[in-house]
């Protein structure tokens, strides 16, 4: 398959696997955090962990756009999901996400008419197709999938679709990593920085981190050549005291990012004054919310949504894994209360999740 | 290891094949129906009448849609059953068919369904011996449900079953894997995708006699729902071995593999409905293989793995990049990640 093969290459692989071996001092752990879950997913899917020298130690970031929903909000969706008339169309990947009073896959199987859409526009479709039914998407993600809402609004209100709504949650990736950085005692060397985000934000709003934090920052593509390119770019960078903000991701990521992405979010979107993050907390400025001239296909204008804010599990450590202060076999619920088929935390909840990825392929790796 | 069903309602992952579906029937059905014809929870049961050795099995179609390219529901409803005696080692004689048929169904369409379930029984060498017809109100099934149960005669000699599997065995499937899956969730059509893939629905009896011919096979199965990986993961779990797969050597079309990249599903998940699997003595492996590739219906067979002691009851996959991880029960559908 081109475009894919290329970057698994076996040869490829050894030759970065001999460049790191030489880059790393042997005994200096360095700890890097790869912020997005997709890079979380190829790191196991590939056992990456077993290419790496056993200095490089991987931390799994806030970036799993699924499991940073708080359980609140899976409830507005439910209750959303619930109301007689409603077509509540979802992400695959959101419907086995608990809520406080449980997922929206189980509220299906109760009767709530919930469809799996691939994208924005196919929920935009089914209210065309539908104009008897109330159709309301369940909008996720970071600057990667927010595009696509904010489009499929500008067709929306251009055709005058007036059964069509969107229950926005999306957010943006720079508030958590400022966060995570805040933590006092953290310990990450530098990151390995979401590349599909960043081909709408580009590679500037990162720059903080290496400014203000002092922490190396390379954006990379998602195949596992890809990873082990950026892994040995920071260490490069440390090796020689550096600390910039680099792009490995040059087949698809500008600096400025996708101009006219960003223009469609800012037409449609602004950021809320602060948003709750599964795990980590309230976030200010972190979420985005639809405009007011967009109130008419805003499903939180146009419902009453409970909108009770739903504590995490007292048992779940998602916070520290989310921060790198554990790792997933560390919690104490891992593995025993908290399993992919009846997740607790966040990060149990979808594949590209810390924990599920972990308990997925990785349990061989704990160490005795 | 006692699996406990938690769940309050039951939701489409029950029906996925994975870990619920082990919950579901392991955790609700075997306790009220457990005997020891039951028990082993193989493809087919096996009993003794008459000194005869038969192995009986059933099971339910529900695809949809019930027209796919490469067959129909009638074709799975036929082969489904007959690759469940077949793996068993047996010898398919006799099916039994049920259909539950929604009102307002097409009798065009059934007259074909129809055919195709006798085309598909004259290739496996069986007969429909027995059916039943029900038609439900509109609104109460989606079309056509079919189920078909089976009848075969086992060998009297012949031993298979997990828990005859020795470290040091080969594992090889006889031809790609995930055919079936992708073939039909693209036929649903709303994925936009523009791909030519045709489900390998395919009896496998003489796959089956080709491989007993050669001798030294422990264990055959055909990995449908929840494909390779669940077939090998209840492997491993029944019979106390750890199964190593070669990522590189697994067999799967180029079309197959672009289409799950795109829907970010592992094809090592996707069902499979003309796949044999089996493992065979070392000594044995490569004449196994031979025979396999000898036939149509094998020319894409392969060595895909071996059996080892340890750990026991994992399932682990050495990565084309020279890594390792754990190939995991499916725990739901397969449901395409977000981005």
């Amino acid at each position: 398959m081109r475009f894919v093969d290329e970057f698994r290459s076996r040869r490829l692989a050894d030759a970065l696997r001999a460049e790191l071996a030489a880059l790393v001092e042997a005994g200096r752990p360095v700890r890097l955090m790869e912020v997005c879950g997709g890079h979380t997913h190829t790191i196991y899917k590939h056992g990456l962990t077993d290419l790496v020298p056993p200095e490089v130690d991987f931390l799994h970031g806030p970036g799993c756009p699924v499991c940073v929903i708080p359980m609140g909000r899976v409830d507005d969706a439910l209750s959303l999901a619930e109301r007689p008339n409603v077509l509540f169309t979802t992400f695959g990947d959101m419907l086995r996400v608990p809520g406080g009073r449980g997922s929206l896959l189980e509220a299906k199987a109760r009767g709530a008419d919930v469809r799996m859409v691939y994208s924005p526009l196919d929920a935009l479709a089914l209210a065309r197709a539908h104009p008897e039914r109330e159709v309301v998407f369940f909008a996720v993600g970071f600057e990667t999938t927010a595009p696509s809402t904010a489009l499929t609004l500008l067709r929306a209100r251009h055709e005058g679709v007036s059964n069509f709504s969107v229950f926005c949650n999306h957010v943006t990736i720079a508030p958590p990593l400022r966060a995570i950085l805040d933590t006092p005692g953290l310990a990450v060397d530098g990151f390995v920085a979401p590349g599909h985000v960043s081909a709408v934000i580009g590679t500037e709003p990162y720059d903080f981190i290496a400014r203000d934090y002092g922490k190396p920052v390379v954006v990379s593509a998602f195949e596992p050549v890809d990873i082990l390119q950026s892994v040995a770019m920071l260490v490069r960078q440390l090796r020689e005291g550096r600390c910039e903000v680099e792009n490995q991701y040059t087949r698809v990521v500008r600096r400025e990012g996708n101009p006219r992405a960003l223009a469609a979010m800012a037409e449609t979107m602004e950021l809320r004054e602060t948003f709750e993050w599964r795990g980590l907390g309230e976030i200010p400025w972190s979420g985005l919310r639809l405009r007011d001239a967009f109130a008419p296909f805003d499903a939180e204008a146009r419902y009453e949504l409970p909108g009770a804010r739903v504590a995490d599990p007292k048992a779940c450590q998602c916070g520290e894994v989310l921060v790198g202060a554990i790792k997933p076999w560390q919690c104490r619920v891992f593995g025993t209360a908290c399993t992919p088929e009846h997740p607790l935390g966040t990060c149990m909840v979808s594949s590209e999740g810390a924990c599920a990825a972990f308990h997925a392929y990785g349990r061989l790796q704990v160490p005795a | 290891m006692t699996v406990r069903l938690r769940d309050e309602v039951v939701t489409l992952a029950h029906g996925a094949g994975g870990k619920a579906t082990r919950a579901l029937v392991e955790g609700l059905f075997v306790p009220e129906l457990a005997n020891p014809l039951l028990s082993p929870l193989g493809d087919s049961a096996l009993l003794e009448v008459g000194g005869a050795r038969l192995a009986l099995t059933t099971d339910t179609y529900v695809v949809r849609p019930l027209f796919f390219p490469g067959g129909t529901i009638g074709e799975l409803a036929v082969n489904g059953t007959v690759n469940d005696l077949v793996v068993a080692g047996a010898r398919p004689v006799a099916l039994t068919a049920g259909f539950v048929i929604e009102e307002g169904f097409p009798v065009d369409d059934l007259r074909r369904i129809a055919a195709s379930i006798a085309a598909a029984a004259r290739r496996a060498g069986v007969v429909v011996a027995a059916g039943d017809t029900k038609v439900v109100e509109r609104g109460n099934a989606d079309g056509l449900f079919v189920n078909t149960a089976g009848l075969g005669v086992v060998p009297a000699t012949l031993e298979l079953g997990p828990e005859l599997v020795r470290a040091g065995d080969r594992v090889l499937v006889s031809g790609t894997l995930g055919d079936h899956g992708m073939a039909v969730l693209v036929a649903r059509g709303d994925l936009a995708l523009d791909v030519d893939l045709r489900s390998d629905t395919a009896p496998l009896h003489e796959l089956a006699a080709a491989l007993l011919a050669v001798g030294g096979v422990r264990f055959m199965r055909d990995p449908t729902r929840g494909g390779l990986a669940t077939t090998l993961n209840e492997l491993a779990a029944a019979g106390e071995v750890a199964v190593r797969l070669d990522e590189a050597a697994l067999p799967v079309r180029g079309e197959v593999s672009a289409a799950c990249e795109i829907l970010g599903i592992d094809p090592l998940y996707v069902a499979n409905e003309g796949k044999l699997v089996a493992v065979v003595a070392p000594e044995h492996a490569d004449a196994a293989l031979a025979a396999l590739r000898a036939l149509p219906l094998g020319s894409d067979a392969a060595f895909v793995g071996t059996i080892e002691a340890e750990p026991e009851g994992l399932v682990l996959l050495d990565t084309a990049l020279g890594g390792s991880r754990i190939v995991d029960m499916l725990v739901g559908d397969p449901l395409p990640r977000i981005c």
